[in-house]
């Protein structure tokens, strides 16, 4: 189990992360979602035990993170941290000696035809199957992945995820960061940071639910653009209009006179980031 | 009128990096090409450039075309003014109307702040939005754009195709690749590629229509044909019978491209 209690972390003046509380309980896999400088990764090292919290405190399974036993951990970083000019074969010897567990079954993946491949020649979604297998060799209760299919094509990422939902599903604690609504959907639950503070968590799709976006239609110039910014508005296009994140149709309504139509739509995945970042931005 | 690809076939030295692909983009259009590493996005986006010879096919490309590489194109040396006043240079733009230009560009990717900030000291969103400005300066008709939304985060992905929705806006058309299926939702068209083959390609809607099949949920795996969602499984059925206790389920497009990429996988 992941339990981050309170917790803080100041790198000089700057706040990173601002009383955070989380856990991730036996079996579930929970996202860490928010925008770049929004606290993820500062959070991340803490519970890797990487960093100390300045305020409040980190433990797994009910210990202090920075003193267990590594073999509780099992982590897979972005850039993964396989050796590229060692096989396969080489590189689960290696890290299975390290962690002093037995050597995974390549069979058992359905990777058996590749332990004799080098690892640099292998494709992302081959390599990342691999690091993944690396990572779970001894068995930890606790997993952190960061972004852990990102270049993976859709049958690459059901495999990954899987492989993902299988080690929860053996009773481990996963913790997912990402920054896609596939991922996203993928997690039991995700919370979300903005500013370093935690601004919502449950599950994403509800979350998203909850969130509201503005529709313009009509003669939307250059002018009725500026006043809506001017109000604090943010203004995005897609296919389907010009679209107003961070005022409500009411205060837009005001703003662009007659001309423009107004209407309340779903907020997309992305909007609902824009419009937390305002917000914890007031 | 129409840039595109007909009937693209691309090898280097033995291996088929595209295998008769066809692609094609109107003004005012965006094609999203979807699929994972080494599925041949980046070879597409070459092609339909220049910068990559066919072995047969043909290819229809306007004289001007705007192309922002996978790793985005800005020089780390330069800041933000001199990148736009670099790429305006080497078009050989008039200095009044590139000045305007690249004015416009500074306000709608919001780095007007930091005109005078180097190329390496740009974060990853202002860094990719600037490699769109770049590739926009020239008002081009065809814009290609390989990867411009990896490693952002979703405010500015957002911004991105708030960039990438101006410029079709404008009556360009528009290529972009992608590792996502998501990002395909904000395409007129998408091409959906595994190891260089074409999985699906249409719009959305007709990419929907054409999967074979139906698509169940199950709350365990059931067979080579199921994949992990979620917490439950997803079951195709090629000829449409339900598996014992699974429940109907509409697909999405993540779901077509899983299908096609299994059947393709499966196939002798």
């Amino acid at each position: 189990m992941i339990e981050v209690l309170d917790v803080g972390r100041v790198f000089g003046d700057v706040v990173a992360v601002d009383h955070v509380s989380f856990r991730v309980g036996a079996g579930e896999v929970v996202g860490l979602l928010g925008a770049n400088g929004a606290g993820k990764t500062t959070t991340m090292r803490m519970i890797l035990g990487l960093l100390r919290p300045t305020s409040g405190r980190v433990e797994l399974d009910g210990r202090p993170a920075a003193e267990v036993d590594r073999r509780l951990i099992g982590y897979v970083p972005q850039s993964l941290g396989l050796y590229r000019d060692l096989t396969v074969l080489e590189n689960l010897s290696f890290i299975s000696a390290a962690f002093g567990a037995p050597l995974p079954a390549l069979d058992g993946a359905g990777l058996g035809d590749i332990g004799d491949r080098r690892v640099g020649e292998l494709s992302l979604g081959l390599r990342r199957r691999v690091a993944f297998l690396a990572a779970l060799s001894h068995s930890p209760e606790v997993l952190i992945l960061d972004e852990p299919t990102s270049g993976v094509g859709p049958l690459g990422r059901a495999r990954l995820w899987e492989s993902i939902h299988n080690a929860a599903d053996e009773g481990a604690s996963v913790l997912v960061s990402t920054h896609h609504m596939e991922e996203a959907e993928e997690c039991d639950r995700v919370v979300l940071m903005a500013d370093g503070r935690e601004v919502v968590s449950g599950v994403v799709s509800e979350i998203v639910s909850g969130f509201s976006s503005v529709l313009l239609e009509g003669e939307v110039g250059d002018e009725v653009l500026r006043e809506i910014r001017a109000r604090g508005g943010k203004v995005l296009v897609d296919r389907s209009g010009w679209r107003v994140v961070g005022l409500g149709p009411g205060e837009i309504g005001e703003a662009v006179g007659p001309s423009v139509t107004v209407a309340r739509v779903p907020a997309t995945f992305e909007e609902v980031f824009v419009a937390l970042s305002r917000e914890s931005a007031r | 009128m129409s840039w595109g690809l007909d009937g693209v076939t691309v090898r280097f030295g033995g291996d088929v990096a595209l295998d008769d692909v066809s692609v094609s983009v109107s003004p005012g259009d965006i094609a999203v090409i979807v699929g994972g590493d080494g599925a041949g996005k980046s070879t597409l986006c070459r092609v339909l450039v220049g910068l990559t010879p066919i072995e047969s096919g043909v290819v229809r490309r306007p004289e001007r075309i705007g192309f922002q590489p996978e790793s985005s194109g800005v020089w780390a040396d330069l800041s933000v003014a001199e990148n736009l006043e670099f790429v305006a240079s080497a078009y050989g733009l008039e200095s009044g109307p590139a000045g305007r230009r690249i004015s416009y560009l500074l306000e709608i990717t919001g780095l007007g702040t930091a005109r005078d900030r180097l190329g390496r000291n740009l974060s990853g969103g202002m860094r990719q939005k600037l490699g769109v400005a770049m590739a926009l300066l020239s008002e081009p008709p065809l814009l290609v754009l390989d990867e411009p939304s990896t490693g952002l985060d979703p405010v500015s992905r957002l911004e991105l195709w708030s960039m990438i929705a101006l410029a079709s806006e404008e009556e360009r058309a528009v290529v972009a690749t992608t590792a996502y299926v998501d990002e395909a939702s904000r395409a007129t068209t998408v091409l959906a590629l595994d190891e260089g083959a074409v999985l699906a390609w249409g719009s959305v809607d007709a990419v929907l229509a054409a999967m074979p099949g139906r698509i169940y949920e199950t709350a365990e795996r059931a067979g080579a044909s199921s994949w992990r969602r979620g917490r439950a499984w997803r079951v195709w059925s090629g000829d449409g019978t339900a598996p014992s206790g699974a429940r109907e389920t509409t697909p999405d497009l993540a779901d077509v491209v899983t299908v096609a990429a299994l059947t393709r996988e499966t196939r002798p």
